[in-house]
């Protein structure tokens, strides 16, 4: 920051020192200096604390289930005689759930946000804008909620209309049960869908407008310009965005828990229920469990899991974005 | 692209001209139904619910055996403790870390680098692994218990890289030369950050502050893990009793199966959404004056 090379001129320091007055507001200004220090730092503490409790907690955990029977047990069953803690159903009901969204969010926000960006007049703007940060800022109980009463009804209405006029195919139709994977991962889809419109926005406004120019100026369509000329220079915010919001599908809770169900279960299937990572802690979390209960450490291992999962997809996004901000 | 556009031949451009209102209409298309999804999200709780709204709805507490007679009124009080408190636990902390951050480095240094991309990990974090941070550290190491100062110091940390984001943003955007004008009249940095940074700033704070307050009405996850419960029948009274906040009571509400229970669930969406209406156009209101001082 430019001006607080002013600051750092040393005759500046020694002139204020050298009244009384200047020395109490040096000593102020030590002191304000050192307290937001501590409050900057304080997000290291939570993050290493984060880190740090997962692994702590989830030890215990590990000492009776091996971590190899962990990640590749098919079954997770806490109840009855012989529980089985296998946590790839969790991790395939995930990633239904997170593939799912993206195929929602991903080309919609695309869409949107090259509309917003290049067609969009500003009136338009001005209205749609706060409209996506009011979709943005809808609580997941309420997609939960729109799931159960509207998509999963939608999708059955959908799937009985296609049989009725193409019988033959009925047997390629997923059965939608009460609770489904589909809705989860639709509901989710517009949960992230304005992540990634406001993303890529910004990435493709941030593409000069000389590259435009040039384009127009060799008898391009603004199709043409959009799509070989604008979305290349773009290329880096634009993957930032989608990773961004399949990191937030993953981490994604209250509307897969309503929406998706509380079977686990390993399948592929978008009609049949499945349950999350984030389901399970859930669904954990709310009986009372006490702490030497080994439910209670298995969540902290699917928190782990969880954990590094979200985490490599954030360090990936934000290399591409450093590379778009490194080329800028 | 690789010949002129003069050169091809009409039925070419024809082609071409076509594709690009094909690509103009997907796009609008697009934004449409993003538009469209909010609009029937609303128009369905509305329908849903907006029969069952009422004072009364909003001053009675919930009721597990009278579905037509349950109210609001002490998830709401648990909501608004919860943000009231996660408000005060968190702005000061986020402001001045982001002071720290914007104001108070002269280089970029490695730490500061350090500090910068934890914090935009941080905010990556699903919000539900900040709940069990929660249990681990409020409620058992540090012996809270399950109380609504667990939640809100859970739910103060969740905010917390928000807070912080929002808050550098507006202090990026305060132009130099206010820096420079109060240096040069000889206060400190400190001072300047105090008399010239900060009111510039106070707008894009305000809006950072509203936003981490939505957030906090809307989160559910991570005080489920904190020991939030589903049904509670009266409103807190000090701040380590038990508590049930706006978004829970609608999840246990959807959960019943009895039909009265979802239209009560809707009526509570009704009044969150509401509420977080009423924030956001704060949000918009705020933005929108410091647009007009320009």
């Amino acid at each position: 920051m430019a001006s607080a090379d002013l600051t750092n001129i040393k005759s500046n320091r020694s002139f204020t020192k050298s009244s009384a007055i200047g020395k109490s507001r040096t000593i102020t200004q030590a002191i304000v200096r050192g307290l937001c220090f501590i409050c900057a730092a304080f997000s290291i503490v939570a993050t290493v604390g984060i880190f740090s409790i997962l692994f702590l907690e989830s030890i215990p955990f590990f000492q009776q289930i091996p971590i190899s029977s962990f990640l590749t047990g098919t079954k997770w069953e806490m109840m009855g005689n012989d529980p089985k803690y296998g946590v790839l159903p969790l991790v395939t009901g995930t990633l239904l759930i997170t593939i799912g969204s993206g195929i929602v969010s991903i080309p919609l926000g695309l869409c949107v946000g090259i509309y917003l960006s290049e067609y969009a007049p500003s009136k338009v703007r001005k209205i749609l804008k706060p409209i996506l940060e009011l979709l943005a800022g809808v609580p997941s109980v309420v997609f939960g909620y729109f799931a159960l009463s509207l998509v999963t009804p939608g999708l059955r209405g959908g799937t009985e209309y296609l049989t009725q006029i193409l019988p033959t195919l009925s047997p390629f139709f997923p059965e939608f049960r009460p609770a489904n994977a589909a809705a989860g991962a639709i509901v989710v889809g517009f949960m992230t869908l304005p992540l990634v419109s406001s993303l890529c926005e910004d990435a493709i406004t941030a593409v000069p407008k000389v590259l435009r120019e040039a384009a127009f100026g060799l008898g391009c369509t603004k199709a043409e310009v959009i799509s070989k000329v604008v979305l290349p220079a773009a290329f880096s915010g634009i993957v930032a965005s989608f990773i961004l919001a399949l990191s937030r599908a993953v981490g994604e809770t209250m509307a897969v828990t309503i929406a998706a169900g509380a079977t686990p279960q390993l399948t592929f299937n978008p009609g049949n229920e499945v349950m999350t990572m984030t389901a399970q802690i859930v669904n954990v979390s709310k009986g009372d469990i006490s702490r030497g209960d080994i439910r209670y450490q298995s969540i902290f291992a699917i928190g782990l899991v969880l954990f590094l999962i979200t985490f490599v997809l954030n360090l990936i996004a934000q290399h591409y974005v450093r590379k778009m901000a490194g080329r800028r | 692209m690789s010949t002129p556009a003069f050169l091809n031949p009409p039925a070419h451009t024809q082609k071409r001209k076509r594709r690009n209102l094909f690509f103009q209409s997907i796009c609008l298309f697009a934004a449409f139904i993003a538009v469209a999804i909010l609009c029937t999200l609303i128009y369905k709780v509305v329908v849903d619910g907006v029969g069952r709204v009422s004072l009364d709805f909003i001053k009675a507490n919930p009721s597990q055996m009278f579905p037509d007679k349950a109210g609001i009124w002490s998830p709401l009080v648990g909501s608004m403790y919860i943000m009231a408190l996660t408000i005060i636990f968190v702005v000061p902390v986020g402001v001045a870390a982001a002071i720290y951050l914007e104001e108070f480095t002269y280089r970029k240094n490695r730490l500061v680098r350090f500090i910068q991309v934890n914090i935009s990990n941080l905010a990556g974090v699903p919000s539900i692994v900040f709940g069990m941070l929660g249990l681990s550290l409020f409620v058992t190491v540090i012996g809270l218990g399950k109380s609504i100062l667990t939640g809100a110091l859970t739910m103060s940390i969740l905010v917390l890289p928000m807070v912080i984001l929002v808050t550098q943003e507006a202090l990026k955007a305060v132009p130099k030369s206010y820096r420079e004008a109060s240096l040069a009249l000889g206060s400190t940095q400190w001072q300047t950050i105090r008399r010239a940074v900060i009111p510039r700033a106070i707008p894009g704070i305000l809006t950072g502050i509203i936003l981490a307050a939505s957030r906090a009405i809307g989160e559910t996850a991570p005080l489920i893990v904190v020991g939030a419960v589903g049904l509670v029948t009266f409103p807190p009274d000090s701040l380590d009793d038990r508590y049930t906040v706006l978004p829970l009571q609608i999840l246990d509400w959807i959960g019943q199966p009895k039909e009265e229970f979802r239209i009560a669930a809707a009526a509570a969406i009704l009044v969150l959404m509401g509420l977080l209406i009423v924030l956001n156009s704060l949000a918009i209101i705020i933005r929108a004056r410091q647009q007009a001082k320009g």
